[in-house]
């Protein structure tokens, strides 16, 4: 049982399980719901790009936000233009890997908070080009009216098939991460935050590996936007600010950095939970902040940290009572030999 | 030296060091084709840096380092270990978060598409049979010696010709210090070439071919291992007054 709550069956179960539930779930949700859940979707993807960045290969981003606004930018002002949203789509992502690249560079000479400082430069440096540069942004204004695709005759404008097709964008871009994660790639995204010296010794290009973090992390970031933009169909740049790339951030720490579910909780934690406490009203960020600091007291490790450690616990109890009982019938044989020595 | 065997690594007045600061001073020696290598010498003769040297971790300012016929100065250590040269560090270079089977992977990280890693593991799960068992615990549980095994067992991954092995006995066990040179000498037998660079330099003499003396970066002496180890003057300096003195 302990053995199959780690494994990979159980975390294939679980993803299959999720997903099941979210096709599951509109049918009884409102509009509001709806548009609720998919926004925790798009968030968690955000993470789930940030998470590549910071929990696998250990670079710190405050910038992830700013990403999500290229991307949703991006595929606003082109679909708004007329470009079909597929194409839009692309360019988002491989515009925020292009810029996630040359944002990498930094990372080559400097680390942890000094990175954090960069890339906090780089998220107010997008923000003010959002703002500033109204003749491509429409500044403070932002856009709007943003339209939802139409895709092979589907035409997702209702709140409802919108939900699906966040829920089917979600479902190939946490397919495509996990597949990162489980290849060379993603073995030596962790060899690299563990130990960049000894990375290198193994022939891990730690240059170009770093680079690579930076550029995809970024790109699922601007995908994530692109999915934003006819979600909401309206935002501003200040949707983009400072407080995005934090909440990201925030998403990935508590949910687990460097564990693939981390992102979903931490998004849930941030997106939904919320919701769920509006009875808590004006409290409800003092109790989070709260929950937060504990957290990070107790188990950095994040939320999925917690649970594993629960498992590691009850697999250590099991394990020692096996050992005990064995203990005992091991003395229960040498007592039968010395009696029948006695005889 | 007997010519019976090929060089197979070559340094030729390599120059290098780290800022302004100048280790090597042209050194130059060559390394026969399977054969154990041990290069011993005062503290901050260089041993270390000559490996880093070899290996592409530090630039060579000037000189030319030959393997198999082929210049691979200042080549990326991902180069090298295309070519067949590996490199297990001093001291512990495992991932310690993370588990054995983890750490055995990223000894493929380098590796061609051509190449079955998980195969390659299987083979070496089957060789140490300890690293099976315990593939899925965290590193940081196994012993000292267990650790080393781990990490030559990773450089092995990839088939090298040539290991460079720094202080493999450092903070093992005697026990496990025999073990570690029972596998080299095993890879030996293979022919695989190794170059060590040891404190514990009689014993690894003791199961070399070569020796190398270095001082202040430069080559003093290159003998076989037992000239090395019957000569008084390296005795009283670095293995620890276990020779006859001169005057006796």
């Amino acid at each position: 049982m302990m053995d199959f709550l780690t494994s990979r069956a159980f975390k294939g179960t679980v993803f299959v399980l999720l997903v099941i539930g979210l096709i599951v779930l509109p049918f009884f949700l409102r509009p509001f719901g709806l548009l609720l859940v998919a926004m925790w979707m798009v968030h968690a993807v955000a993470a789930l790009g940030l998470n590549l960045t910071l929990g696998y290969a250990g670079q710190i981003s405050m910038a992830q936000g700013a990403f999500v606004g290229i991307g949703a930018y991006c595929t606003g002002l082109m679909t708004l233009a007329g470009v079909p949203y597929p194409i839009a789509f692309l360019c988002s992502g491989v515009l925020c890997f292009a810029i996630g690249w040359v944002l990498g560079y930094p990372a080559l000479r400097v680390q942890h908070h000094y990175l954090a400082f960069v890339t906090l430069a780089f998220s107010t440096l997008v923000f003010l080009v959002m703002r500033n540069e109204e003749w491509l942004t429409n500044g403070i204004y932002g856009l709007t009216d943003i339209p939802r695709p139409v895709l092979l005759g589907w035409n997702t404008g209702k709140a409802q098939d919108f939900y699906f097709f966040t829920l089917l964008m979600t479902s190939i871009l946490a397919f495509c991460v996990w597949w990162i994660i489980s290849s060379p790639w993603g073995r030596a995204f962790v060899a690299l935050r563990e130990n960049p010296v000894r990375a290198l010794s193994l022939g891990v290009d730690t240059r170009r590996y770093t680079l690579m973090a930076f550029a995809m992390g970024s790109s699922i970031g601007g995908f994530a936007g692109a999915l934003y933009a006819p979600l909401v169909q309206f935002f501003e740049p200040n949707s983009f600010s400072l407080t995005l790339s934090l909440k990201l951030l925030l998403m990935v720490i508590v949910g687990g950095a460097g564990t693939f579910f981390g992102p979903f909780i931490g998004a849930a934690t941030e997106v939904l939970l919320p919701e769920w406490l509006r009875i808590a009203q004006g409290y409800y960020l003092i109790i989070y902040a709260m929950l937060v600091m504990v957290l990070m007291m107790f188990c950095p490790t994040g939320i999925i940290g917690l649970g594993e450690r629960v498992i590691a616990h009850l697999r250590q109890k099991k394990i020692s009572s096996e050992r005990s009982a064995q203990a005992q019938a091991m003395g229960a044989d040498t007592a039968d030999k010395k009696e029948g020595a006695g005889q | 030296m007997d010519t019976e065997h090929k060089t197979i690594l070559a340094l030729d007045n390599i120059v290098a060091g780290y800022g302004a600061m100048t280790i090597l001073n042209g050194t130059t020696f060559n390394v026969r084709r399977a054969t154990i290598t041990t290069v011993i010498g005062p503290n901050g003769a260089g041993k270390s840096t000559v490996f880093k040297t070899i290996f592409g971790m530090l630039k060579a300012r000037t000189g030319t380092i030959t393997f198999d016929g082929i210049d691979i100065t200042n080549n990326t250590p991902r180069q090298l270990l295309e070519r067949g040269i590996c490199y297990v560090p001093q001291g512990r270079n495992i991932f310690p978060e993370l588990t054995v089977r983890h750490n055995l992977e990223l000894g493929g990280v380098a590796a061609p598409p051509s190449i079955n890693i998980d195969e390659r593991i299987e083979a070496a799960m089957d060789r140490f049979p300890i690293l099976r068992q315990k593939a899925d615990a965290q590193a940081s549980t196994l012993s000292g010696g267990q650790q080393k095994l781990l990490e030559i067992a990773r450089g092995l991954l990839l088939d090298p010709k040539l290991i460079l092995i720094d202080e493999p006995s450092i903070g093992l066990s005697p026990l496990m210090v025999q073990e570690t040179f029972e596998i080299l000498k095993d890879l030996r037998a293979k022919g695989v070439t190794i170059l060590m660079v040891e404190q514990n330099a009689k014993s690894a003499l003791q199961i070399s071919d070569d020796g190398l003396v270095l001082e202040l970066g430069r080559t003093r002496m290159a003998e076989t291992a037992e000239t090395l180890l019957n000569d008084p003057r390296v005795g009283q300096l670095f293995l620890g007054g276990a020779m006859e003195p001169t005057a006796a």
